[in-house]
């Protein structure tokens, strides 16, 4: 029973990519897409939501044997919605910039299905310990693809990585260069595709799925 | 009237609920394999989203954040919100199951997802951040008319976009897709052409 077993590291590792739950099981969906336009706001909510996700499970775990079961969806999402109310806060608080451009996103981390998904499928029949490495595992399993999403989108889009510029201006077309943003990035539709492509390459190196 | 028409039309196409915002998009992957089984969410988020979204512009504006109460609720706007819409559906449900058992057969299943679809909580969420915005603009919510149009638009539009969806996807099955793309890339990709259709709209002005 140690805390970093065989069992433990498999919870912990399979969402990063086995079972990712935006590629493969297609959850949460919605924020994946809408903050991704930047790098800085697509951070922010991935951290947000492993915090979210990770002590809901906790604490639904820890729960599990006194909730009722013909209530236990109202119980799991007032326990999320207190959560989310408190990250709310503390991102007014210290990064109120980022909560701005995350705007009613973080609120909808209340309805996330991965949340919703993890709740019922693993912290009602788990331990805390054990629930508490799957929040952190799916919650990066999320930041993860949010990341790459919002890199993508951010480079091509304004040439620039968390706000520092790294393609020089040199090379743009207006001080005698040859490159041009890439508009379409930062546009929502681009989203939708650039997520596609990558669950694509997922898809084409998982052969066996 | 005017700004009741306009914010009507920018609601289901310009603020589309899928293609601007990407609300409810789990159950609109999920849902739109077949034509009638998206007209029926459609229907029923139509239905759900008219009757939550006045009330919690009326529990926002009357109870958290009323001048006349002295202290501002409105951090609360999250549970208070949530717990609305998870009511409201359950009440729906037994509703539509006592006095119309065909439309409970046909939208049995979807009603209880209702409640954790983005796009219901996703609307009220705008709602509230609607309430602050200057008067004369379009986007303006300032009463419960106002409340109700604009539910009935992102409704519509959300309705009209799995639609659209299902019945592309339905032609699509006799498609010859890469083994890897099959599925789930593809729809991520159809569902991105269809923005960037739906973009075309984002200068309508009324």
């Amino acid at each position: 029973m140690s805390l970093f077993s065989k069992a433990n590291r498999e919870v912990l590792t399979s969402p990063l990519a086995k079972n990712n739950p935006v590629a493969v099981q297609v959850l949460g969906i919605c924020s994946a897409l809408a903050v991704t336009a930047q790098l800085e706001p697509a951070i922010v909510m991935g951290l947000s939501v492993t915090v979210i996700t990770a002590f809901a499970n906790v604490i639904i775990s820890l729960l599990r044997k006194t909730i009722p079961n013909r209530i236990r969806i109202i119980v799991q999402l007032v326990v999320v919605a207190s959560l989310v109310t408190l990250v709310s806060q503390i991102l007014k608080a210290y990064a109120y910039d980022v909560s701005v451009q995350l705007s009613v996103y973080v609120g909808l981390i209340i309805t996330n299905c991965i949340l919703m998904g993890r709740l019922e499928a693993f912290a009602m029949m788990n331990g805390p310990w054990e629930s508490f490495l799957d929040g952190v595992g799916s919650g990066l399993g999320y930041a993860w693809i949010l990341v790459a999403v919002g890199f993508v989108r951010e480079l091509f889009g304004n040439g620039t990585l968390l706000g520092l510029r790294v393609i020089p201006d040199s090379l743009y077309v207006e001080n005698g260069g040859f490159y041009v943003n890439n508009g379409m990035m930062t546009m929502p539709a681009m989203a939708l595709i650039l997520v596609g492509c990558l669950i694509w390459a997922l898809r084409a190196c998982q052969k066996e799925q | 009237m005017e700004q009741l028409l306009s914010l009507f039309v920018r609601s289901i196409f310009v603020d589309n609920m899928i293609f601007a915002f990407f609300l409810g998009m789990c159950s609109y992957l999920a849902v739109s394999k077949n034509v009638k089984t998206a007209l029926g969410l459609g229907v029923a988020v139509i239905f759900v989203l008219v009757i939550t979204v006045p009330t919690n512009y009326l529990l926002q504006t009357k109870v958290l954040q009323n001048p006349e109460m002295g202290v501002d609720l409105s951090f609360l706007s999250f549970i208070i919100f949530i717990a609305v819409i998870a009511g409201i559906v359950q009440l729906v449900e037994m509703i539509v199951e006592r006095f119309s058992p065909s439309l409970y057969a046909a939208l049995g299943i979807f009603l209880p997802l209702i409640a954790v679809n983005c796009a219901i909580m996703g609307a009220s969420l705008f709602m509230q951040q609607r309430i602050g915005m200057q008067p004369n603009s379009s986007q303006y919510i300032g009463s419960v008319l106002d409340a109700v149009v604009y539910a009935l638009g992102s409704g519509i539009g959300w309705l009209l976009a799995i639609v659209a969806l299902a019945a592309i996807r339905e032609k699509m099955a006799y498609t010859i897709v890469p083994k890897p793309l099959q599925g789930l890339g593809i729809t991520f990709i159809t569902v991105g052409l269809m923005a960037m259709a739906f973009m075309c709209f984002s200068g309508l002005n009324i």
